[in-house]
């Protein structure tokens, strides 16, 4: 991991965390209720995190460890602003899902999983959204598009990186 | 008071992704406008079901049905519509045959086959809104349940409707219950299983997110009938909505004494709480689903002792899937002959199919339990888009098989499906036309089960990477003689040595393309052949010297310049270079790029 882009994170974050923490601490099994928490809060899951869940609920580094590393909703790397998330279910695939990830690929000149250098985008895909009328279909954080194709992803691609010259 | 006119706008997701909010909106204020918000209510409802034609809009009580709604038609139809009494021609439906305007909604081919029993209230009322929900019979099995029934006049009218498990496997509901019921535990749980993970699957999010009461009064009676105070229900992470519709819902019915303490002055209690998936496919078995209930790495375990025996925290637990618990509520207040008076013999009741892939209607659909694959694809689904033809449907994702056009008269219930090799699976069907390619799909869900197999068990970790690989080799035109037979010998063993369903039916979706579309596998390991067009190592890019007008295009989008020839001077590929990405067949303006498959004679 590239030292720069990692910011610790504040105290602030900490202390919201600590708090659903000790609104939930009493509930059995919450740790992966935690962890969502957790990732909303810091965006992301670091180890430094990891180690202050494990312990404020009591339980072995190891496990907390092993939860995030389990499921892949949890990541360990910081993601970009924008994280696009491309679905690759059935129906998606059968329209020609992969070809949207190889546009997006080629537009922002990162493989899956990875960040573009301006920590704008992230490229991810996932499993079935449930929007099969769409395919393909893809998600750019909460926004949804359906029926994508070349021109969609030039316009998507654009569409954020202006948000961001105006922001 | 009663409206004159009731707009119900359909807020399902692929609606919603349409644009459906902003429908909404606008009608709202035109109806300000126009001074009718006494006259006309607007609910936002869940799915209605034909996704194709979203955003949808359903105007009672004419009963008249808009499709693909833009923002800028709302104030027409506000106006001839509403105010005038003229529906608006160019939304409305029209038969693909007879190209006649259909008003009424169901006389919608889509409508007509269905038999709605699950989906009954979704599309038909606010998900929101508890009082919906109770003014069309909502709480009143549980009310019948918890006063008139005991526990096992209640569970022997499950066990006369002869419902099984929607999920997939298709146990009877009834049976687990009773296990449950029976076992010894000073506390036991109800669990619903809303982990819809197969890819191609979206009924039980529309359930949840359209009915979500439903669920809620189905887990309830069932923690009536095995004695338990506590229910649980697993929701994936990616269906946020469903998240925040089941919360509210849970809320609601404690608010009202529908879950709670003492409800009905029965002296029974029962509370709900919902968590929340992580992005794991795994988690859709049981034994994993409770794993990760418990704050745990999703991983499977091996059974007995089943989870009705010893399950979230090794007490006894009661586990279904969302459209099972949909059902229940229908059963006690209908009668369980009623319900096993729909189906076939052995499997009874309706099922709630996802239709998705190479198919016009794209939606949800509920059948009869014995409807033949034919209704379902052609009479409801329309078939095939642009003429084409529908050679297979995928069931079941990725632990289930294809079934090819010969057998598409078979009436489906459990066993039938079964017995073609491929499965009930919780209803997702993939309609596959000739631009698809079989051993690509078959590597598709082989990819998917690997990247979801655990690790837990030597056959599906390392078992189905072998195959996979195979496959891999297969659609970049390396596969030898003899790999299909290697890939059958493999699949047969991993099914018969993992450790949790999702290994020993991982290897399905191979098994069952190679039995049925063996000539497609061999092309691709003989002739270096991909007749689909979809394996893009078999393709080969040329371009046409007399339609080509040299205008460059081709040449401006190749990422790697592979592409000669200037303004005046006709193109050509350097195919040695060539990565076949396609773009240049994508933006060629004169189609004088040709695409082509297997060797060149």
């Amino acid at each position: 991991m590239e030292e720069a882009k990692v910011k610790i994170p504040d105290n602030e974050y900490y202390q919201k965390l600590e708090e659903y923490i000790n609104e939930v601490k009493h509930m059995p099994g919450t740790l992966i209720n935690v962890l969502h928490k957790a990732q909303g809060i810091f965006g992301y899951l670091p180890v430094e995190v990891q180690s202050f869940i494990a312990d404020k609920l009591g339980v072995p580094y190891s496990k907390v460890y092993g939860v995030v590393t389990f499921y892949n909703f949890f990541s360990m790397e910081p993601r970009g602003k924008y994280v696009v998330n491309i679905c690759m279910g059935t129906a998606c695939y059968v329209k020609g899902a992969d070809r949207v990830v190889e546009y997006f690929k080629q537009k922002l000149g990162i493989d899956e999983g990875e960040t573009t250098e301006d920590g704008l985008f992230t490229l991810t895909s996932a499993r079935c959204f449930g929007a099969c009328g769409l395919a393909p279909v893809l998600m750019v954080n909460e926004d949804v598009y359906g029926h994508v194709d070349r021109d969609k992803v030039s316009e998507i691609i654009k569409k954020y990186k202006e948000k961001e010259k105006n922001e | 008071m009663a409206q004159r006119l009731n707009v119900l706008v359909c807020s399902g997701a692929s609606c919603l992704s349409s644009g459906s909010i902003e429908i909404k909106k606008k009608m709202l204020e035109e109806i300000k406008k126009a001074g009718l918000e006494d006259e006309i209510r607007i609910i936002e409802t869940g799915c209605m079901g034909p996704c194709e034609l979203g955003p949808v809009i359903l105007v009672y009580p004419d009963e008249i049905l808009y499709k693909k709604v833009k923002k800028k038609d709302v104030e027409e139809i506000v106006e001839n519509h509403f105010l005038k009494g003229r529906p608006v021609e160019r939304l409305l439906y029209k038969s693909p045959e007879t190209e006649k305007l259909i008003k009424k909604h169901e006389e919608i081919d889509y409508f007509k086959k269905q038999k709605k029993i699950v989906l009954r209230n979704c599309g038909m009322i606010d998900p929101e809104s508890l009082e919906e929900y109770v003014a069309l019979d909502g709480y009143e099995a549980l009310g019948k349940a918890l006063t008139e029934m005991s526990r096992d006049e209640v569970l022997k009218e499950i066990e006369t409707s002869g419902l099984r498990g929607r999920g997939g496997a298709g146990f009877p509901t009834h049976l687990k219950w009773k296990f449950t019921k029976d076992a010894e535990g000073d506390q036991k749980f109800v669990v619903c299983n809303a982990d819809e993970g197969d890819p191609g699957a979206f009924m039980d999010r529309s359930v949840v997110e359209g009915d979500p009461h439903t669920v809620l009064e189905g887990m309830a009676i069932a923690g009536y009938v095995v004695g338990a105070s506590k229910g649980y229900i697993y929701v994936r992470a990616e269906y946020p909505l469903a998240i925040e519709r089941l919360r509210k819902a849970i809320k609601d019915a404690k608010e009202y004494g529908f879950l709670g303490e003492n409800i009905f002055d029965s002296g029974f209690d029962f509370d709900l709480e919902v968590r929340i998936g992580a992005g794991a496919f795994v988690c859709g078995e049981e034994t994993a689903l409770i794993h990760s209930i418990e704050g745990k790495r999703g991983t499977p375990r091996p059974r007995p002792p089943y989870p009705s025996i010893s399950g979230l925290w090794e007490k006894p637990t009661n586990l279904n899937n969302v459209e099972t618990y949909a059902n229940v509520r229908h059963i006690i207040l209908k009668g369980g002959d009623w319900f096993a008076s729909i189906g076939t013999e052995s499997s009874k009741g309706t099922k709630v199919f996802a239709l998705s892939g190479d198919i016009q209607n794209t939606g949800l659909a509920e059948v009869p339990m014995g409807t033949t694959i034919n209704e379902l694809i052609y009479d409801i689904g329309g078939g095939a888009p642009e003429g084409k033809e529908i050679k297979a449907v995928q069931l079941g994702g990725p632990s289930g098989g294809c079934i090819t056009k010969e057998y598409f008269d078979t009436p489906i219930d459990y066993e039938s499906l079964t017995e073609l090799g491929a499965m009930m699976g919780s209803g997702g069907v993939i309609a596959m036309s000739q631009d698809t390619c079989m051993v690509n799909t078959a590597k598709f869900f082989l990819d998917f089960n690997t990247f979801e197999s655990c690790g837990k068990c030597t056959p599906c970790r390392v078992g189905l990477k072998q195959m996979y690989k195979m496959l891999d080799k297969i659609t970049k035109g390396e596969g030898e003689k003899g790999d299909i037979d290697k890939l059958v010998e493999l699949g047969e063993s991993i099914k018969k040595t993992a450790l949790c369903g999702l290994g020993q039916t991982a290897p399905n979706p191979v098994l069952s393309t190679i039995k049925y579309f063996r000539n497609e596998y061999r092309q691709h390991i003989e002739n270096k052949k991909c007749s689909a067009m979809v394996c893009t190592d078999l393709l080969t890019y040329t371009i046409d010297p007399d339609k080509c007008k040299a205008c460059t295009l081709c040449a401006q989008n190749c990422p790697v310049d592979c592409i000669d020839g200037e303004r005046g001077v006709v193109h050509e590929i350097r195919e040695d270079e060539c990565i076949k990405c396609g773009n240049c067949y994508d933006v060629c303006p004169f189609d004088a790029v040709i695409k082509t498959t297997g060797e060149l004679e």
